[in-house]
């Protein structure tokens, strides 16, 4: 599907919208039409995050006359309050999921703290805990796109490990240099999670970001090649089996990868963990928005 | 009865008995010995090897090493698993020792008191006495000198070998290293023609068997002997739970990738002590390779991927010809990235379109 990159933030927000619209429908709008639990799981603390921007790198894979890009960066521009956990979902939340049989057991043997953030979750786990969760609250849980996590991580967001140098004559310094990159950032490896609050909060009041656990999105990996201009994409290839992951750094994963240090980053630091957290839609509120927009 | 540190140290008394005898090493034919030129050489830890002629310079030489013994924790992977690690001069693998045909091999081994187990060392390179196993078994608190000449070329394992199941025990906790004699006039290719490296790199390939609790996580134990038991149990298995390059995993990447530039010709050591494995540098060759190491057979050629024997050691050269980074491998894939048996190289230099290049980058599939 051929994708105009904007270059304003006024002509962002349709992009900016898209995505999310698209999630929400694989996802499935189970809303407020649904029958709570009888025995519902403790609410979630949350931060509705305001309306707001960022200068956000997309995710993915880029190329213009057959060679890797720095990904473009975009003003995104959020009209629309987003309503985020403000802690990664933990072991014992988790837990209740699977003991009501809506999800699988994580893959997970370590000896973890019960409020720690649960881990070894895959991306299908995170949409069945989101599945369940929105089910049994009566409301409506998904996982955020890559660019709301980007927004509500705000300071503690870092993006790709990009080469910087971009030389048509030798694609070996790109590979060189972005393995350069990540050794300089010299994180050591931190696999155990610990409790919850251990990595403290950001300045949108968000616990945990970017500390020993990743966290999944509902985004794909795309790659895109770019127009001549170096904005518009001239063509480009979504694979869903593979989402963007988002943390210390942004990787990305197939769909069924539980262990971060198995899947992804074929050189450099894999992610310790993966985890995720939820956003709370409210459909009517949304719809209003879009429609109001001309898109539904 | 007796307790675990007793039995290991009875075992040990038994076979010092052996080493305190010291007929062995004043017997005939070295009359000359005193008037060889004598050199000391340190150690440096893997993968780095000390400074040495390619060419030997002058007679044959008695040279000198020392290498103290330490039992010590150590870490062996991302998440912090635990080895009580027995090793030469402190580091898994143990040094590569570089001498030529000819010279004699000196070695002090150290036992220090701080350490709880009876150690020797076996050198393949070396003839009787089990490698040199029967003359050098040290309790914690003594030293002991064998001097071997190093009558055959190539690379040699080197490893503790002090009786019974203490041998794979040692082994597989760490101790082992690897000694290279080069022909005193250097390296030769198929056809006799001398070949020389710029730089040397000596991998020691390790496996390891860490007793899991009942959750499937690792154990850890205060000292090597406590978790004698559990170790024996998943050795006999034959499955190891980490299969790594230079005592742990990762430890030959990131900031300690190997480092290489486009036109330069690398000599890669590769020792197992104890389990076959099968390197291979993803992206380049082995343009000459001892596979067992022995410099008296021609190297073979234009290797994708070589063989080394458990309980041998092996040496590939190679001019690396494209910048990148590179994979070095074993070549089971599992233990490659599973269980750890990989490393790197960063080449710099200029790329060569000729060898290789993108025609056409991804996109999507053409359609009508």
């Amino acid at each position: 599907m051929p994708l105009h990159i904007p270059r304003f933030a006024s002509v962002a927000m349709a992009a900016a919208v898209i995505p999310v619209g698209l999630s929400m429908q694989a996802v499935g709008d189970r809303g407020g039409d649904r029958q709570p639990y009888s025995a519902a799981p403790p609410a979630a603390m949350t931060v509705s995050l305001l309306p707001g921007s960022i200068v956000y790198p997309m995710p993915g894979e880029f190329l213009k006359d057959g060679r890797p890009q720095r990904n473009p960066r975009l003003s995104r521009q959020f009209n629309k309050p987003l309503e985020i956990m403000t802690y990664q979902v933990s072991a014992a939340d988790y837990a209740d999921c699977v003991a009501a049989g809506g999800c699988q057991p994580p893959q997970e043997a370590r000896a973890i703290p019960d409020d720690a953030p649960v881990t070894g979750v895959s991306y299908l786990d995170a949409n069945a805990y989101a599945r369940w969760y929105s089910e049994a609250t009566g409301d409506h849980w998904r996982l955020p796109s890559d660019e709301e996590w980007a927004f509500a991580a705000a300071e503690r967001f870092t993006g790709e490990f990009e080469g910087v140098e971009d030389d048509a004559d030798n694609p070996a310094r790109r590979w060189l240099t972005s393995y350069k990159a990540e050794v300089a950032l010299n994180r050591r490896p931190d696999p155990l999670p610990r409790s919850r609050g251990s990595f403290g909060v950001n300045s949108r009041g968000l616990a945990d970001l970017s500390g020993n656990v990743w966290e999944w999105t509902s985004t794909c990996y795309v790659r895109a090649t770019l127009a001549a201009d170096g904005i518009g994409v001239a063509s480009s290839i979504d694979n869903c089996g593979v989402h963007v992951v988002e943390g210390f750094h942004r990787t990305y994963m197939s769909n069924f990868v539980s262990d971060g240090k198995s899947g992804g980053c074929a050189v450099g630091t894999p992610p310790d963990n993966l985890g995720f957290r939820l956003v709370r839609d409210r459909p009517g509120w949304a719809k209003r928005i879009l429609s109001r927009l001309g898109l539904i | 009865m007796l307790t675990r540190r007793e039995a290991l140290f009875g075992a040990a008394i038994g076979a010092a008995a052996v080493a305190a005898m010291p007929a062995f090493s004043t017997t005939a034919a070295q009359a000359n010995i005193g008037t060889l030129a004598r050199e000391r050489i340190k150690l440096v830890a893997p993968p780095f090897v000390h400074p040495h002629d390619q060419v030997a310079k002058g007679a044959p030489k008695i040279i000198e090493f020392t290498m103290t013994i330490e039992e010590k924790p150590v870490v062996i992977d991302a998440d912090g698993t635990t080895l009580n690690a027995m090793t030469y001069n402190g580091s898994v693998p143990g040094p590569l020792m570089v001498v030529h045909q000819d010279d004699y091999v000196e070695l002090t081994l150290i036992n220090p008191d701080t350490n709880t187990l009876a150690h020797n060392i076996d050198f393949h390179a070396a003839t009787g006495a089990l490698g040199g196993g029967e003359l050098t078994l040290v309790n914690p608190g003594e030293q002991v000198t064998l001097r071997f000449k190093a009558t055959r070329t190539g690379t040699f394992v080197y490893h503790c070998a002090p009786g019974g199941s203490m041998i794979p025990w040692h082994v597989v906790s760490g101790m082992s290293g690897a000694i290279m004699v080069l022909p005193r006039d250097g390296l030769k290719d198929d056809k006799g023609k001398p070949v020389k490296y710029d730089s040397i790199f000596y991998i020691g390939e390790n496996d390891f068997y860490i007793p899991r609790d009942e959750k499937g996580n690792f154990k850890s134990y205060e000292t090597a002997g406590d978790g004698y038991d559990d170790v024996i149990k998943v050795m006999r298995g034959l499955i190891p739970t980490h299969v790594v390059f230079n005592g742990k995993a990762g430890s030959l990447t990131g900031d300690n990738a190997m480092k290489a530039k486009v036109g330069e010709t690398v000599l890669i050591v590769h020792s197992q002590a104890n389990r076959d494995t099968r390197p291979h540098l993803i992206g380049g060759h082995g343009d000459y390779v001892w596979e067992e190491g022995k410099f008296a057979n021609p190297p073979a050629k234009d290797l994708e991927t070589w063989f080394i024997r458990g309980g041998s050691a092996g040496a590939a050269l190679y001019t690396f010809l494209q910048p990148g980074v590179y994979a070095y491998v074993n070549h089971n894939l599992i233990e490659a990235v599973e269980l750890g048996a990989t490393a790197h190289f960063m080449v710099e230099g200029e790329w060569n379109d000729d060898l290789m290049t993108q025609v056409e980058a991804p996109k999507p599939v053409a359609t009508n």
